[in-house]
């Protein structure tokens, strides 16, 4: 055998047989060093590091020539330990932490969380109407960038840059919705335990109208690009298959369950957030495959932007209602506001606290330091995600701070399905059927 | 391993400010009849489906609209597969754990929340194990998607599911010592090595006392 002095690749002598490592450039002098053992079997390492793996994921696939024989995820690269650091915290700042866990759908965590911190307090039919439309509309944006990112992704992996451009296009408007609704374009915290962080600003409803009418425009563009396309349906049809019993014993929901035609959307089967009064369908398809996934997401976004408009139409009769519950104790004290030096605590209340009431300053300080109490139990909440059910256990032990905060996310659970998805197919379909289940490692590994 | 916070907080780990705000977990009592609700009907389906109902299960509890049975360890799996196979339980969501260091030798708990698509319902099951002897068995068999959720348990806090396919860390590393989200592991203070470099311990560098 040849000695290498190719930086980017490599090869040893392990316990486990002969190692190589390739991390780019050129790869000739390997190929030819493969070729010529003689076993076909080869364990491949795919990740934590690789564009086709949706961040930190780790697949390690055994193969026999392009055949995957074998599948498993690597998982943990990106575990930052938020469940326990919330128990350090108090109830309000635990949604600061749990919006950073799955970064695509930041909106979705903070409402499950908050969810169930009013569940805990039993303050659920407490929050103003005002404030749930907020949430409710803030979640379908929400759908429709975490959407865009599964979808433009997942065709820049098979290959398509064009569909990348665009979904990343129609992103950057949701994004600015975010940034004009709660100053922040990800991990917002903007949903707080008893209603949203501060009202809409001035003229935000005709800006989301014109918004939902732009990316209704846009998402054709997509649509003319992928749907019915040759080189995307050989791609994708009949790949990735999964079918219901398979769903069901993985425990398995979001597109990747409504792909074997089950129309089970906790929207619809246990609502919350009063979804029940907006109109709205659940897509379906029954092929079971990654197109039939991908067709889901497209058919959602447009359910999206009507979910938006009837919030819109909603929002403009509820014009000056409160966004935070009544109960003093509870609510943050501040209402955060838009200054001439960007946004901050508004200046009402600082003039409030700091010059005319000395007990306005220790609720202020008792609530912002402190927190409020909530009384011990458990309670789960569950919410559709756009990847499925995302659950939240909380436990309560009646203090300011949370005893327990688990994630029951939907990306960690879904990832177990790889297996079921890619072995015996072609290594190339890994990709595709990965992609379709559209996990987010910082879900995964929280 | 530090006992003290990322924070420099101390004994209770209350980095608030506040150091006497630690109040002991609280036992929730058992629920008496009726439930209410659909948790009647779910509890009367499970004793006419399973004859051994009153050995297997420790107490009921029916807080916040939410119906938790309590489940011997040994029978777990017993009382899992008729909530499956008759009752209609198709989906285990998740496993978690939780730790009360306060509960003598039912320290660990091990929460299994269940949803049945058929009946659109939802039960949670907690089983109680000690952490001298933190043993249940495993439930993969009978719902495959607890794999993983199950390995999460294991790796955080140190409950062993018995017959499991393959119970080996999935978040932290391979090797590392102790069960992280136990109440007994501090919050940071936990040194780090990286590349062959030392980091000393959060308490020792940054510090808000």
């Amino acid at each position: 055998m040849t000695t290498f002095t190719d930086p980017y690749a490599s090869s040893q002598e392990t316990t486990e047989g002969r190692v190589y490592s390739v991390t780019g450039g050129d790869w000739d002098s390997l190929v030819t060093e493969i070729g010529a053992t003689k076993e076909e079997r080869v364990v491949l390492n795919m990740g934590p590091q690789h564009p086709s793996t949706h961040g930190v994921l780790r697949l390690i696939l055994e193969l026999e020539g392009e055949t995957v024989t074998e599948t498993r995820c690597g998982i943990g690269y990106l575990h930052t330990g938020i469940e326990k650091n919330t128990e350090f915290r108090n109830w309000t700042q635990g949604v600061t932490f749990v919006t950073r866990m799955d970064y695509l759908s930041p909106i979705f965590n903070e409402t499950a969380y908050c969810l169930g911190v009013e569940k805990l307090l039993g303050i659920t039919n407490d929050v103003p109407e005002r404030a749930t439309v907020i949430r409710v509309m803030m979640m379908e944006f929400n759908r429709i960038s975490s959407h865009m990112v599964a979808l433009g992704t997942g065709a820049l992996e098979l290959g398509a840059l064009s569909p990348m451009i665009f979904a990343f296009r129609e992103r950057e408007k949701v994004l600015d919705v975010f940034e004009l609704l709660s100053g922040l374009r990800m991990n917002m915290a903007y949903i707080r335990p008893g209603g949203v962080a501060q009202d809409l600003p001035e003229g935000a409803l005709k800006i989301i109208r014109e918004t939902v009418k732009d990316l209704r425009h846009n998402f054709k563009d997509n649509q003319k690009l992928l749907v019915g396309n040759s080189i995307w349906l050989k791609r994708t049809q009949g790949i990735g298959y999964l079918d219901l019993a398979g769903c069901t014993t993985l425990g398995i929901t979001g597109p990747v369950l409504r792909s074997t035609g089950l129309a089970w959307d906790l929207r619809k089967a246990q609502p919350y957030c009063g979804y029940e009064n907006y109109e709205f369908d659940i897509p379906t398809t029954d092929t079971c495959d990654v197109y039939g996934r991908f067709l889901i997401r497209m058919q959602e976004l447009e359910q999206s932007l009507r979910i938006i408009e009837q919030c819109v139409t909603k929002l403009e009769k509820l014009e000056n209602q409160p966004v935070m519950v009544a109960d003093k104790k509870i609510a943050w004290p501040s209402q955060l506001s838009v200054g001439a030096d960007g946004m901050g605590n508004s200046l009402n209340h600082i003039r409030e606290i700091m010059g005319e009431s000395m007990e306005a300053l220790i609720h202020h300080f008792k609530l912002v330091t402190e927190g409020f109490r909530v009384p011990a139990g458990q309670v789960y909440t569950a919410i559709e995600s756009p990847r499925g059910e995302l659950g939240v256990n909380l436990v309560s032990d009646g203090g300011t701070r949370p005893y327990r905060v688990h994630f029951r996310d939907p990306s960690f659970n879904n990832l177990q399905s790889t297996a079921a998805m890619c072995e015996g197919g072609q290594m190339a379909d890994v990709i595709a059927a990965v992609a379709s289940i559209d996990p987010v490692m910082g879900g995964v590994d929280r | 391993m530090s006992e003290n916070g990322m924070f420099g907080g101390k004994g209770s780990g209350d980095t608030s400010g506040f150091g006497g705000l630690v109040n002991a977990s609280t036992v929730i009592a058992p629920t008496q009849r009726p439930y209410g609700g659909y948790f009647d009907q779910v509890a009367d389906d499970l004793e006419r489906a399973y004859p051994l109902f009153s050995d297997a299960i420790e107490k009921v509890v029916v807080d916040r609209g939410e119906l938790t049975l309590f489940i011997k360890a040994a029978r777990l799996v017993d009382v899992a597969k008729i909530l499956r196979d008759q009752l209609r339980f198709e989906m285990c969501v998740g496993v978690n754990g939780i730790h009360f260091p306060e509960e003598t030798s039912r320290e660990l708990h091990a929460v299994y929340s269940l949803l049945s698509i058929t009946r659109n319902q939802r039960i949670r099951l907690e089983v109680c194990v000690s952490v001298k002897d933190p043993h249940i068995p495993s439930v993969v068999d009978v719902w495959a998607g607890t794999n993983w959720h199950e390995r999460e348990t294991y790796d955080m806090f140190g409950i062993i599911f018995d017959n499991h396919p393959g119970l080996t860390r999935i978040l932290m590393p391979d090797d590392w010592a102790g069960f992280p989200q136990r109440k007994d592991y501090p919050l940071g203070g936990i040194e780090i090595e990286y590349k062959g470099a030392t980091i000393p311990a959060p308490s020792q560098r940054r510090s808000y006392k």
